[in-house]
């Protein structure tokens, strides 16, 4: 278990004030200055030896997404950070929570990491319904501002760097991160085409990095305490601590910071009160945010919670958002309600995705009361072949995920259903 | 030049190109929807996926991947194949199968990439989406359950038509295609989206239920509704021409018509002249050819005998005519009939010289009372390619209209063109590539010609390599006419001074007639309007479907079209009436047929019998240029055209053009009652 005094976000309860002066008591922007004195590149090194991998699903190394940032940015071709608050993922809560309480550690990283990057300003993306967090982050940056902490000779560095808050309307597309440089320039929100990737041309076509808000926000803790304390939690690969959120049926859910790599059953253990009805009635985990195939009772159990662990088992970290469904949980209604927010988010711009989740979904309806055949099951399976890596985003990956892993792993209880609908008699023809 | 390998096939693809392009090289189909040469690429619809090594291990878009050294792409794998039915399958779920009754049977993408890229059927068993009817227009019929979202009408709507009037609403499978606000698309380039709709969404509404690819004969013509020349393909079944397409001419038109050229062709089957008439006691009355010719010979015309040409009139017709004349003695030949009286005594200075294709590498441009969109849509596009590809600063004198980009408006003040501002005096200086644009409206205050030449000179706009000179004429018989003589030197002004006993109007409507009081006006055209009415005689001639001939556009290219249907009842060629005429009038014109005055008249005048751009020899020194005054008086530039839709004879006689003009310019509701 993680001690106290190894975690990054100290008011991740918000049990003290989230202002500027609370958070310098909390030790942030504690000579931010001489943090940024170490020079761009050896930022960048030193967050690519902590081995910190992208917190927003993807697991992509943070250090070597800033290193594809031009090193000298044109006078008319600025670069950019858009770090990604548009926490949408069913499941997830935990930059909410960085966001109401701890927001200077987020602005904080803001600066460094768009020193790092050599950026001119950083856009702050944050999802259309967090309306109090909202107010919060504006406050929180108009207060750095008044401190002097941004804007010209930010925080004393003799850099200028500026943070903008946007809003955005409630899409949960627009946390892709080329649908949400579109929505920055006003656009719908649309994925892009990649490539061009956003490092070459992003943010009105500038070089433009997306990161998340927990990614951004341990830079400023990794930077003082060092790249190898960071890299001393966790195993090889999959370094450092992360904040877990566990939803469902447990018994007491919460988010919490805790070491990559730990156990879930000492996670649940430890943090959550066990599972409710005892260990017995887990009946399956969503490990990492509704986009990730779901697992069973006895493989998750003492499965390690980091990316490869749970690549291993067929799933994957996402955002460490576990939802715990015990045994009074209708499985295929919980993937089939997943569907159906697939298919209400998806945006409609290439084919396998505009047809084919609205085409899961109404199969997944029928799966859930039996009004199915057999074969469907197979089609079914079919179909989400089809859309997965066949479209322009990695919504099309995240649709067709929940049900290859519901046919996988409940395949049994699908064809009960069926069966007992009646399902077996063959159509008159 | 990278190398790749598709399907085995080893080959070098130049820089830039993608890897759909590369398996286009290498002789290798690729299904797409949503990709269009001349649209940005939006890589949306997923049918073009192939499998590239090195690169992740899924198929890839190959309309928006850059081809690189070394990849290796297949077009034909198991991974490809299943790809492309994967998509497939999934537009035609929500496709309804309705394609019998659907006007894009038989040219239709998505039933051709269905048959040869599809399952043979489906596994989808819910219930298929319906969507409502959107409003574009009297020209696009919108049947938008049919739409498989791929965007190319949106995508055109932005890029090349310059108006936001299409885009999507709503997103996922609710995603729809719309006019927004049920408003008519204001452009007059709107049809080019029927063509480019891949599926039936978007239909032509004009050509709606009325007839099936395959009954149709094509032949391929030259479009004579404005002297742009776009290259076109008429579509006709028996004797009557039911639409005209755009065909692809990268030097002209690219692949896109305007409304008006695909569109005046119902005019065609509407008030056409079909028997000659005889003005008798003031009143026009049916007669026979010999009888019309008999009311000529009988005016005793001897030598005072004048041509005046039309807007449509081609380069056989006026010929031929101009034979007959010169036959007869006379040499008073006019084919500006609404008055203009430039000099021509070198062409070179009345011609669209940069070329139209050559017009997009503009880098700064003035326009001088010109309405480009109207006088000629398509070098408008060009303009606007300059302006967002290349980023083409404009400047204007002229009315203030909206051309679909920015132009700095200097002031509607013919004198500007002798003393230009200096901001605009200094780009045009600056520039590597200046244009000057020309209206015909310019050409009509005097001075400004020359004021035009000696901008051009002072500006460095002929260079080697560019010459950047253009006047933009707007009749399609313009540049033939000039080049066949039909000019004099104080325009018609001169016809009617010498009060010639007898004037033959070529399909000429928009003359003065009442300045020809006393002339026997013979009206040789096809169409009841404006000509025929003031006329004496009338000899029914054929419209630009019914005929082969030669024309030449504003750039001075010589285009040859040909014959799709017959002319209506009585009417005749016009070769063939002047010819005839000559034999009652007792003279000879030198030819038997059409290929004998076609051969006549490239004897007479050789450029025409070369298709291509003629080289009217732009002199080495500005010196050599005709001596012109350059000095403009302060007034306002006039517009040749009052209205975009209802310019020839042709156009006002069609349902459709009048109700785009009704619609689109004069603002009349036409929105369709909602159901």
């Amino acid at each position: 278990m993680l001690a106290d005094k190894d975690r990054i976000f100290t008011n991740l309860y918000g049990f003290q004030p989230w202002n500027l002066k609370a958070a310098q008591a909390r030790g942030d922007w504690d000579k931010t200055k001489d943090l940024m004195k170490r020079g761009q590149d050896a930022i960048i090194e030193e967050v690519k030896a902590s081995g910190l991998r992208g917190r927003g699903g993807a697991g992509f190394p943070t250090g070597l997404k800033w290193s594809f940032m031009p090193k000298e940015p044109r006078e008319d071709r600025p670069s950019f950070l858009v770090i990604n608050a548009d926490e949408s993922e069913p499941g997830s809560c935990k930059d909410r929570e960085i966001i109401r309480h701890d927001p200077h550690k987020l602005i904080e990283g803001a600066l460094i990491a768009g020193y790092a990057m050599r950026a001119r300003a950083a856009y702050i993306y944050i999802r259309g319904e967090f309306i109090r967090e909202a107010e919060t982050l504006f406050a929180a940056v108009q207060e750095a501002y008044d401190a002097g902490l941004l804007g010209k000779n930010a925080a004393e560095s003799g850099y200028d760097f500026d943070v903008f808050v946007h809003r955005g309307a409630g899409a949960y597309i627009c946390g892709e991160e080329t649908a949400m440089i579109e929505s920055l320039e006003g656009k719908k929100g649309q994925p892009r085409l990649k490539p061009p990737f956003p490092a070459g041309a992003g943010l009105y076509g500038c070089p433009t990095t997306v990161n998340n808000v927990e990614s951004i926000a341990v830079v400023p803790t990794i930077l003082r305490r060092g790249a190898a304390w960071f890299a001393s939690f966790g195993r090889e690969n999959n370094k450092g601590t992360k904040l877990f959120q566990i939803s469902g049926h447990v018994e007491r859910p919460c988010v919490v910071e805790e070491e990559m790599g730990i156990s879930f059953r000492e996670l649940i253990e430890k943090h959550c009160g066990g599972i409710r009805g005892g260990w017995d009635n887990l009946l399956a985990v969503i490990p990492g945010g509704s986009s990730v195939p779901l697992v069973p009772a006895a493989e998750i159990m003492d499965a390690p919670m980091d990316f490869d662990g749970l690549k291993a088992l067929g799933s994957g970290l996402g955002t460490a958002a576990a939802i715990v469904m015990d045994k009074s949980t209708d499985v295929v209604q919980a993937i089939s309600r997943i569907s159906y927010f697939y298919k209400h988010e998806s945006c409609g711009q290439c084919t396998p995705c505009r047809e084919g989740t609205g085409w899961m979904w109404r199969v997944m309806e029928r799966l859930r009361t039996g009004d199915a055949t057999i074969d469907e099951i197979d089609t079914l399976f079919d179909v989400t072949k089809q859309v997965e890596g066949h479209t322009i985003c990695a919504l099309g990956d995240a649709a067709a995920w929940p049900i290859q892993g519901l046919i996988r792993h409940f395949r049994p209880e699908l064809e009960r259903r069926i069966r007992e609908n009646g399902g077996m008699m063959e159509a008159a023809e | 030049m990278p190398k790749v390998t598709v399907d085995g096939i080893e080959l070098d693809v130049p820089q830039g190109a993608t890897v759909l392009q590369a398996c286009e090289m290498a002789g290798k189909e690729i299904p797409r929807f949503c990709y269009h040469e001349r649209l940005s690429i939006a890589g949306n619809c997923r049918m073009c996926l192939v499998e590239v090594s090195p690169g992740p291990p899924k198929p890839q878009a190959s309309c928006a991947l850059p081809a690189s050294d070394g990849q290796i792409i297949r077009t034909d794998s198991p991974m490809v194949k299943k790809a492309r039915e994967g998509v497939m399958e999934f537009l035609l779920i929500n496709h309804p199968l309705d394609c019998p009754i659907c006007d894009q049977g038989g040219e239709c993408d998505l039933q051709d990439q269905a048959v040869a890229y599809g399952r043979g059927g489906s596994r989808f068993h819910e219930n298929k989406r319906a969507v409502t009817e959107k409003y574009m227009g009297p020209i696009v019929k919108t049947i938008m359950t049919r739409c498989i979202q791929c965007t190319r009408c949106v995508r055109f709507a932005e890029e090349v038509a310059g108006v936001e009037d299409i885009g999507a609403l709503y997103r996922g499978e609710n995603m729809q295609i719309t006019s927004y606000l049920e408003r008519a698309v204001a452009s007059e380039l709107s049809g080019n989206v029927v063509d480019l709709c891949p599926v039936g969404a978007l239909t032509s509404k004009p050509y709606a239920f009325e007839a099936r690819p395959w009954e149709l004969t094509k032949t391929l013509g030259i479009d004579m509704s404005d002297a742009v020349g776009t290259n076109v393909r008429i579509d006709s079944r028996g004797r009557q021409v039911l639409r005209v397409l755009p065909r692809v001419n990268d030097d002209v038109n690219e692949e896109w018509a305007s409304d008006k050229t695909r569109h005046h062709v119902d005019g065609l089957i509407r008030r056409r002249l079909d028997r000659p008439y005889v003005r008798k006691d003031g009143q026009l009355v049916e007669a026979s050819w010999a009888e019309a010719f008999e009311a000529i010979r009988a005016a005793n015309a001897g030598a005072s005998v004048a041509a005046i040409a039309g807007d449509m009139a081609d380069c056989e017709t006026m010929f031929a005519a101009k034979a007959l004349v010169t036959a007869l003695g006379g040499h008073l030949f006019e084919g500006r009939q609404t008055g203009l009286a430039y000099d021509v005594t070198s062409l070179s200075a009345v011609n669209f010289n940069t070329t139209i294709a050559e017009a997009e590498n503009a880098d700064v441009v003035l326009l001088v009372g010109t309405n480009l969109r109207w006088e000629a849509p398509l070098i408008n596009t060009r303009v606007r390619k300059a302006v967002y590809k290349k980023g083409a600063k404009v400047f204007g004198i002229g009315p203030e209209i909206d051309l679909t980009y920015k132009v700095e408006w200097l002031g509607n003040d013919a004198s500007l063109v002798a003393k230009l501002p200096k901001a605009a005096l200094d780009a045009l200086k600056g520039a590597e590539r200046p244009m000057l644009i020309f209206g015909g409206g310019a050409l009509s205050v005097p001075g400004v010609h020359g004021a035009g030449l000696a901008l051009a000179r002072s500006v460095n706009a002929v260079r080697d390599d560019w010459n950047g000179f253009n006047v933009v004429h707007f009749s399609a018989a313009r540049m033939g006419a000039l080049m066949l003589g039909y000019s004099q030197p104080g325009g018609i002004n001169d016809v009617i001074a010498a009060k010639p006993k007898l004037a033959f109007f070529l399909g000429a409507d928009d003359v003065d007639f009442a300045a020809f009081d006393g002339t026997l006006k013979v009206y040789v055209g096809h169409h009841g309007d404006k000509g025929a009415h003031a006329a004496d005689v009338i000899l029914p001639a054929a419209a630009w479907t019914e005929k082969d001939f030669t024309t030449v556009n504003t750039e001075g290219r010589v285009q040859r079209s040909d014959k799709a249907v017959f002319a209506p009842g009585d009417a005749r060629e016009d070769w063939s009436i002047f010819r005839a005429l000559a034999d009652a009038l007792g003279v000879s014109v030198g030819f038997d047929s059409f290929d004998e005055c076609r051969a006549a008249m490239i004897a007479a005048v050789p450029e025409l019998g070369i298709e291509g751009l003629v080289d009217y020899g732009w002199p080495k020194d500005f010196n050599d240029l005709p001596k012109l005054p350059a000095r403009p008086e302060a007034r306002k530039i006039p517009s040749p055209i009052k209205d975009f839709y209802l310019t020839n004879a042709i156009c006002r006689a069609s349902p459709t053009m009048q109700r785009c003009s009704d619609e689109l310019l004069h603002g009349v509701d036409f929105a369709e009652a909602a159901e």
